[in-house]
């Protein structure tokens, strides 16, 4: 365990878990779906709360192996907000713009699949308002394409957009719910996967 | 031996002996009808058990403890209600406020300045939210996000707070009676006449009283609840300054003041489409739909103290 696991684990000991459960009265549909194993877990995206949430799903001697994938340009705009976030939710910050051989976020993604590690992805690529699920990019089927054997777990966030939407900085307390689909693969290419992934949360959001 | 028990921990034993007789009497009826399903009844008084444990240990050791305790119920009930509004990207700014009012107003109750814990929420709070509402330049809605906010303010923060007033009431003269103890009166009565209105109402109960609203209270239930209730009131007059006859006609008030308490908040999930407040309690739904008696019945008994005992 390194210094920075234990900042981590410590603040979500502390703060952060304390927060979801008494503040925000987090609710959990569909925990006993989340897998032992490195997964690639696909949600929809409203709020700074969502990684929270997630990351707070989690055992915390599991935390350190779960990274929430995120944009440079917006996590890594300066040193602070940087180690900030590289500290407490030890994000595998990508390049969503002028991508080259060199900013390639598959590579990475892959890798840290590779070493054990499980992704947290919002292919809507931004935070929306809260209402329509916006169109998935096409990132995450080209991971899921690459990496057929890692199990995709669909995720639906609710009220997140409501409690801190993009742009505020003091949640109001909604009670907000995370509710977990089962594991799945997701054969086929390109279009077909996205296509499949935005039916698999929006299920969930119908519930 | 018993009397010379404080009087808290005299109705901690009250307590105790009804919760261990309910129990006991399902334990009972399982043994004469095995076959019958008691699930809902169990999971209903575990829940009575963990709750009166809950109580018990807030109001029991000190009033900082038993004021936070308060503050989260409000806060908690305010929660609840928030959610099931349909609030309005404009309302982010003054609901942060909302929220922020169920501290402060612990804060003037634990501070015991009655004058502003009476007027912060009814003048100030409702004087302040629709200008921070109008900051935010949004005109569509405007009316329904203030007036939706300050009701959830009244009954849950304002009206919840009562119990914490209650609390803070000095000793009576000559008698049992403090704060801690009256209190323990109406929460008494007020769960007792819930509890014994559904007994009622089960065993009973023909006749529906509102079933536009709240298709399970019956004529059957309401009566045979609140007379029950008013006589077993009569065990705990230790507890208050009361008359006998004083102290039935208080429970009878208490209990139809509770009663329109839990039908406004029926009317209230009725309008926003669900059957309970949320999944807090198993067996008895959210929060609110455990406290929604008292948000009536609180504020009716401490203006009623206040007006004739203090």
């Amino acid at each position: 365990m390194t210094a920075r696991d234990l900042v981590q684990l410590i603040f979500f000991a502390l703060v952060l878990r304390p927060f979801l459960t008494l503040f925000i009265g987090l609710r959990v549909r569909g925990r006993e779906h989340l897998p032992a194993g490195p997964f690639i877990m696909i949600a929809n995206h409203s709020s700074h709360l969502d990684t929270v949430s997630l990351l707070g799903l989690f055992p915390l001697r599991r935390l350190s192996r779960i990274r929430p994938v995120a944009a440079a340009d917006y996590f890594e705009r300066n040193v602070l907000v940087s180690l900030f976030s590289k500290t407490l939710f030890n994000i595998l910050p990508i390049s969503r713009k002028k991508i080259t051989t060199d900013t390639n976020p598959l590579p990475r993604m892959e890798a840290a699949l590779h070493a054990g590690q499980s992704l947290i992805l919002f292919p809507e690529g931004t935070r929306g308002s809260g209402g329509e699920l916006a169109h998935f990019h096409s990132g995450a089927a080209h991971l899921i394409e690459k990496c057929p054997g890692v199990p995709v777990v669909p995720v639906y966030l609710v009220n997140m957009g409501r409690s801190l939407p993009k742009g505020e900085w003091i949640p109001v307390p909604f009670f907000c719910e995370v509710r977990i689909g089962l594991p799945q693969k997701f054969p086929g290419h390109g279009r077909e996967i996205t296509t499949a992934l935005e039916t698999a949360v929006r299920q969930l959001r119908d519930l | 031996m018993i009397n010379q028990l404080d009087p808290v921990w005299q109705m901690g034993l009250i307590v105790l002996v009804v919760l261990v007789f309910s129990s006991g009497l399902v334990a009972l009826m399982r043994l004469v009808r095995p076959q019958g399903d008691f699930s809902e009844l169990i999971s209903r008084i575990k829940a009575w058990w963990i709750m009166a444990g809950v109580f018990f240990g807030a109001i029991g050791v000190n009033n900082r403890i038993s004021l936070v305790f308060f503050g989260f119920l409000s806060f908690w009930a305010l929660k609840e209600y928030i959610t099931l509004l349909k609030t309005r990207t404009a309302d982010h700014r003054a609901l942060v406020w909302a929220f922020l009012s169920v501290p402060i107003q612990y804060y003037w109750v634990g501070t015991n300045w009655y004058g502003m814990a009476i007027i912060f929420i009814p003048v100030y709070m409702f004087l302040f939210l629709p200008v921070r509402l109008l900051l935010a330049r949004e005109t569509a809605g405007f009316v329904a996000s203030a007036s939706q906010l300050q009701w959830g303010l009244m009954a849950f923060v304002f009206g919840l707070s009562h119990l914490a007033l209650l609390l803070m009431l000095p000793a009576i003269e000559n008698t049992n009676a403090n704060g801690r103890t009256l209190l323990l009166f109406l929460v008494f009565v007020v769960e007792m006449s819930d509890v014994l209105q559904f007994v009622w109402g089960k065993t009973l109960g023909r006749h529906k009283i509102l079933p536009a609203i709240s298709p399970n209270k019956t004529w059957e239930g309401f009566l045979g609840g609140i007379i029950s209730t008013s006589l077993a009131a009569l065990l705990i007059r230790f507890l208050t300054p009361f008359t006998p006859l004083e102290t039935v006609g208080v429970a009878l008030l208490l209990t139809i003041a509770g009663f329109f308490g839990g039908a406004v908040m029926s009317a209230v999930k009725r309008d926003f489409g669900v059957k309970d407040f949320g999944g807090l309690i198993p067996g008895h739904g959210g929060m609110l739909d455990r406290v929604d008696s008292l948000c009536y019945s609180a504020p009716v008994f401490f203006h009623y103290l206040r007006f004739f005992h203090y």
